[in-house]
């Protein structure tokens, strides 16, 4: 049974009062001292989120912006592209993209998002990471760029089929946005960064807001009854829905890009032939799978009973087999499958779809399924096809 | 009367050696919204503090421990399909299984109510 939380030293984001006052159970979470759920449960915030618009606080993560020397944005992204397999040099402005921080063995630093402000580049990145990266940016770019983490700022993700028809009413020209753009708009008086982008497969938009007016915009937001706070509980269980990678979990320094079935997310520009091949961390490791494809591949696994397999359970090709064939990083409930997911990392020839797969819990052999990502079908604002967006993770 | 385990377990005495078992209303609560219910067999001969049961919510899996040695009887099969019964009547319908005392003496190491809301208050004034 669970024992008291300890909530001394932690941070606390700009919105902590108000997630007090919603009557939220606070957690441990990076550092942080944030909602796991407010009093109506992770399963119903879950089903809320798919069914109407969900507010989440993200202000835990670090927003950081890099700002080029020379005033060219162009070569804020040339130097950013020594870090990431992605293309950043071919992002428009007031467009957002998904990469990955590589070492040099082609393992992932962090995931993040990158935008192109124009003038700079903003990049959001994982709470537990964020003083890493801050010290990898500054490390390999101060030459040509200055790294700016922005402080005082908050980050809400609203979220949900209902998050465009609730915010627009403060800004319609919102409407026009599609999936992964980004514009400054003005918020209760304050220019704040939005995104139409998140991380649960709905359609939706993550707000940067000045920390002083964070609060009342919060409030606001949620006098709509189509709007429910919702806690890092069902945020995880919407991002494992939606097939995407939790780093810490999924993802980490031993997972290489390709391994994680992100190759998606590299390019043909920066590919082997292509005009930007290489020139990153660990591209010979990362850009030879892509050639011969990765030893193990992260795969979507549903279990066949009702008993969640989690994170660390070792995954078999029969059940009374004795060497394992891979393990499980993010497994749990989907509320909106009503069924328990996982994701795992598996051995070539056993991440076909539809293999069977046996998970040892407990002592036990669980039979579960190898499925295709996302669990979910996603619902994104996209002008090319209105029931597609990125590929999932 | 119910009794408790520091764990968050309940026993309630259904004869002089017989009783039912259960997870308390301050346990499903910071559970949460459970998913799963694992349960012990028939006929399971479990020592006082042996895991007998897991209950898994969205989060995580938590164990259940048994209040005082004995033999499982029956388990409450509803609990299958229905395992948010067990955040609705966590002292009623949601209780885990019944069991067979095997040393009625263990009934003293357990905790009456007033010592064990003692114990849940002191927990949550944090």
């Amino acid at each position: 049974m669970p024992g008291p939380q300890a909530a001394t030293e932690l941070s606390r984001t700009p919105l902590h009062g108000l997630h007090v006052r919603l009557g939220a159970r606070m957690v441990s979470f990076a550092g942080y001292d944030m909602p796991v759920q407010y009093p109506s449960g992770i399963i119903k915030e879950h089903l809320h989120t798919r069914a109407a618009a969900g507010l989440f606080d993200v202000s835990h993560m670090g927003q950081i912006a890099l700002r080029p020397r020379s005033g060219r944005i162009e070569d804020a992204a040339r130097a950013l592209e020594m870090l990431v397999p992605g293309d950043i040099l071919g992002l428009a402005m007031g467009r957002q993209r998904y990469t990955l921080f590589t070492n040099a063995a082609g393992g992932v630093l962090d995931d993040l998002m990158v935008s192109n402000q124009g003038d700079h580049l903003m990049m959001v990145v994982n709470a537990a990471r964020k003083a890493a990266d801050e010290a990898h940016l500054r490390l390999h770019l101060s030459d040509s760029c200055l790294v700016e983490p922005l402080v005082d700022y908050a980050l809400v993700a609203l979220q949900g089929p209902m998050a465009e028809a609730v915010f627009a009413a403060f800004a319609p020209d919102l409407r026009a946005m599609t999936f992964m753009d980004v514009k400054t708009i003005t918020l209760l008086g304050e220019a704040c960064i939005v995104s139409r982008s998140g991380y649960t497969g709905e359609d939706g938009f993550e707000i940067s807001v000045p920390a002083r007016v964070a609060e009342a915009f919060c409030e606001v937001l949620l006098r709509n009854p189509a709007v429910a706070p919702i806690g890092l509980g069902a945020r995880d269980s919407l991002r494992l829905e939606a097939g995407f990678c939790l780093y810490g979990s999924d993802l980490d320094e031993t997972t290489t890009p390709v391994e994680a079935a992100l190759d998606w997310t590299i390019p043909k520009a920066r590919r082997t032939g292509g005009e930007r091949a290489s020139g990153f961390f660990g591209a010979e490791a990362v850009l030879g799978q892509l050639a011969t494809g990765a030893a193990r591949r992260r795969v979507g696994l549903r279990p066949e009973g009702r008993a969640p397999v989690r994170r660390g359970a070792l995954l078999f090709r029969a059940a009374n087999a004795t060497t394992p064939v891979g393990i499980v990083t993010s497994g749990g409930f989907g509320p909106s499958l009503d069924a328990p997911i996982s994701m795992g990392y598996v051995s070539r020839d056993a991440g076909v779809p539809n293999t069977q797969l046996f998970a040892e819990v407990r002592g036990k052999r669980l039979p579960l399924t190898v499925s295709k990502l996302p669990f979910m079908p996603t619902h994104y604002k996209s002008l090319r096809s209105p029931q597609k967006g990125a590929n999932a993770c | 009367m119910l009794k408790y385990t520091k764990d968050h377990e309940w026993l309630r005495l259904d004869g002089d050696d017989v009783a039912t078992v259960g997870i308390t209303p301050y346990a499903q609560e910071h559970l949460g919204d459970l998913v799963f219910v694992e349960l012990p067999s028939s006929g399971t001969k479990l020592s006082k503090g042996a895991i007998a049961a897991t209950v898994e919510s969205v989060k995580a899996a938590s164990e259940v421990y048994a209040p005082v040695g004995g033999e499982v009887l029956s388990v409450n099969d509803k609990l299958t399909t229905e395992p948010g019964l067990v955040n609705a009547e966590p002292t009623g319908d949601g209780w885990l299984f019944k069991m067979k005392i095997a040393d009625a003496a263990e009934l003293d190491t357990l905790l009456d109510e007033q010592t064990y809301k003692s114990l849940t208050t002191a927990h949550d004034g944090h």
